[in-house]
């Protein structure tokens, strides 16, 4: 993608061309190759001019899909994810996806069809107020209301959602502008955001201030964030780690920032993270927090968070600094820009004293798991991670399977792990597998899910089919929505309300989708099973039936601060 | 701590409902929000007024720069400024007093713009104290309706000798 949305824009200013014309023009010059989403009246003049574009055009089965495709495609390319819908509830049906992408900083361009220009407000069919209704879920919207402003509209939302903080970005484009021919003036396509800036370069003295804070510091913790993956700052975190002799820990959207077999490697912080980075940021006496932002499932009871630590920050976001936690040296830019200068400010300190403590916490309390009858999710994970190298592309759900998706893969490069963060949406793993062999057409794409998560998007399946993509899905079924059983039996006394499922067979249905199904129960097929469903030609779910009431630990309990783990029966 | 900001947005169409609704989404508080054009037609000035911690206040700062049309953001805290508040006030006028009210209006430089036989509206513009204390004075004879622009404000040209004629909210000149 040009980052320069004027630089390459060929002039159009003589030739008389419709709104979707002028459209279908500026997507071509974005570099624009494949679209995700879904037709629908109010949208028919921009999918008419697509009928013969190079542009390839995915058709979804419902639009959420739509907007976590281009979520996924953009999480493991960086560039865009581009998303084409329908009025009213083509629009609404993008809101989650929108709030998902939103919440985890995802540049994605959604394009909504919209009524007639003299309908809107007027409770059209199919009419629905989607600039008021998104606003809160992009990072901006736009309705079009001149369809000679329709190319700069294009770049505008392209600049806005791939710069700065990125985000997703959508442009409402009533259909009779899109059927309107017009002769725009020269210069037309040029965006005019006067009030845009994205800040880049921190501030040198702030660097040089919190690279004399990490030299000086006894017990420093880097906490890194999903900001490294986005800025591309991963080789310079390892760098810093490295050259500075400082442990790294790493929030569920920084996972693959940096290699889990480095020694400096804390792996995952917060509500299940590891003991070890949990005690390491309670102990701290620096923390560096670079491209993350102080979520509660991070923090745990944020007035116990990092007692002991002065606090930098770096980010690209002035309003992350001190949002939830009060910080020390913020650090205001983008983060690669701010870690190449503060690299050569950086000196080694050897940190025995520091580096003693957190191996005996490493000894005394690694990520574990236990064995039975039957098959453990945690062994599932493991085995898969150490089957594909450490090296597959892995999108999730939300609840249980993700935490121990990021506890037990093995993460070792950025953009590996694609999951839903910030807003927690049941149903990511499988539309966001489908953008990211998009993105990524020779890997190896795997959705580890859940069967709660996986059902909420599971029409998808027909797409991956039509489409001819490889996805593989590990679903986790223990017939429950796990994450919920788990907490009704930690905090609501195993009454288990509305957390039990009755499920379908999946691998019959992934059969009847035209799919390869697959089915396992015991601990002896899981090596088998995994290498069948890795070996399959085309999509594949291999349904694996896991331990029912599995627990995800550790566990820091709503409220509590980080040392104060629940560290399960095997403690 | 009350805080006066101001912002200098884009005149385009969704604007104040991208500000609006970041206010609402945030849960910030706010006593008063003024829109209104500037000499560039293609530029407003939002006026807001609220109160809350020091961190609040810069969260709403921020927050607010972050938007896309949103031009220019000014916290005027520690600065001087010039503040106004335009009100119209309907003030009921018991048999005999009117007098002494109209007395009033003069005092606070106000203007009678309507004259009923049981009511009076008057208009008066100043920063938000004179405003509140001109309120006081009319409630003992009754307040039929009142309405009240919220605050705009701007800051005064530094002087280089002495202070200025009027600091904010100590006297009641237009």
């Amino acid at each position: 993608m040009n980052p320069d949305p004027t630089a390459s824009i060929e002039s159009s200013s003589s030739a008389t061309l419709t709104g979707a014309q002028l459209f279908h023009r500026a997507l071509l010059n974005q570099g624009v190759e494949v679209m995700f989403g879904y037709p629908g009246g109010a949208a028919l003049p921009l999918f008419d001019v697509l009928h013969d574009s190079p542009i390839r055009f995915v058709l979804v089965r419902h639009e959420q899909g739509a907007a976590h495709m281009a979520d996924g495609y953009a999480r493991a390319s960086g560039r865009p994810g581009v998303v084409l819908v329908t009025s009213g509830p083509g629009a609404t049906n993008l809101v989650t996806g929108l709030a998902t992408a939103h919440f985890d900083s995802v540049p994605v361009v959604a394009f909504t069809g919209q009524v007639k220009s003299h309908l809107i407000g007027n409770d059209a069919f199919q009419e629905a107020d989607v600039t008021g209704i998104t606003r809160p879920v992009t990072k901006h919207n736009a309705l079009c209301r001149d369809a000679s402003a329709v190319a700069r509209m294009v770049n505008e939302a392209f600049f806005v959602a791939t710069t700065g903080r990125p985000g997703p970005v959508l442009v409402d484009l009533p259909v009779d502008l899109m059927n309107q021919p017009v002769t725009p003036g020269p210069g037309h396509e040029r965006p005019r955001l006067r009030g845009y800036k994205p800040r880049r370069h921190a501030h040198q003295g702030q660097i040089a201030k919190a690279a004399a804070a990490i030299n000086a510091a006894e017990r420093p913790v880097l906490y890194v964030g999903g900001g490294v993956i986005i800025s591309g700052a991963s080789e310079l975190v390892r760098q810093l780690a490295e050259r500075g002799n400082i442990p790294v820990t790493t929030t569920l959207l920084g996972l693959g920032a940096v290699d889990e077999t480095s020694p400096l490697a804390l792996r995952m912080l917060g509500m299940h993270g590891t003991a070890y980075a949990n005690y390491a940021v309670q102990e701290s006496d620096c923390l560096v927090a670079i491209g993350a932002r102080f979520d509660d499932r991070v923090t745990g009871d944020v007035t116990k968070f990092a007692p002991k630590a002065a606090i930098i920050h770096i980010d690209i976001d002035p309003a992350s600094i001190s949002k939830s936690v009060n910080v020390d040296l913020p650090v205001v830019g983008d983060a690669r820009d701010a870690l190449e200068h503060m690299l050569p400010l950086i000196e080694r300190r050897p940190r025995q004293a520091w580096f003693a403590r957190i191996e005996q916490w490493k000894r005394q309390h690694p990520l574990k798991y236990g064995h039975g009858e039957a098959i453990k999710p945690q062994a599932v994970i493991e085995q898969l991670g150490r089957l594909t190298d450490h090296d597959a592309l892995i999108t999730t759900g939300v609840g249980q399977h993700q935490m121990w998706a990021a506890q037990f893969y093995g993460w070792r490069r950025p953009r590996q792990m694609i999951t839903s963060g910030g807003l927690g949406t049941m149903g990511f793993g499988l539309p966001a597998a489908i953008g990211a062999q998009f993105a990524c057409p020779g890997r190896l794409v795997v959705d580890i899910d859940g069967d709660s998560s996986f059902q909420m998007t599971m029409s998808e399946l027909a797409t991956a089919v039509a489409c001819d993509l490889p996805v593989k899905v590990v679903l986790l079924n223990n017939n429950f929505q796990g994450m919920v059983r788990q907490w009704q039996q930690l905090f609501y006394d195993r009454r288990y309300s509305a957390s039990r499922m009755v499920n379908p067979n999946f691998a019959a249905l992934a059969d009847a989708f035209g799919a390869t199904g697959l089915r396992i129960d015991r601990p002896d097929q899981v090596g088998d099973g995994l290498n069948e469903l890795l070996t399959t030609e085309g999509p594949a779910v291999l349904e694996v039936l896991v331990d029912a009431e599995e627990n995800v630990y550790p566990m820091v309990p709503s409220g509590h601060g980080l040392d104060e783990m629940d560290l399960g029966s095997l403690a | 701590m009350k805080h006066l900001i101001s912002a200098l947005v884009e005149n385009e169409p969704g604007v104040l409902a991208h500000v609006a609704g970041m206010f609402a989404a945030r849960g910030y508080n706010i006593d008063s929000l003024v829109v209104g054009r500037t000499e560039d037609p293609a530029v407003s000035r939002l006026t807001l007024v609220a109160k809350g911690e020091d961190a609040i206040i810069q969260q709403i700062r921020k927050q607010l720069d972050k938007l896309v049309h949103v031009l220019k953001v000014r916290d005027h805290a520690d600065e001087d400024i010039v503040e106004r508040d335009l009100m119209l006030i309907s003030v009921q006028t018991p048999p005999g007093r009117r007098a002494e009210i109209v007395d009033l209006v003069e005092l606070f430089r106000g203007k009678v713009v309507d004259i009923g036989a049981r009511h009076m509206m008057i208009e008066l513009t100043g920063p938000e104290k004179k405003i509140e204390a001109f309120i006081n004075l009319c409630r003992p004879y009754g307040i039929s309706s009142l309405a009240r622009t919220g605050v705009i404000a701007m800051p005064r040209t530094p002087q280089p000798d002495g202070p200025t004629e009027e600091k904010s909210g100590t006297t009641n000149s237009d």
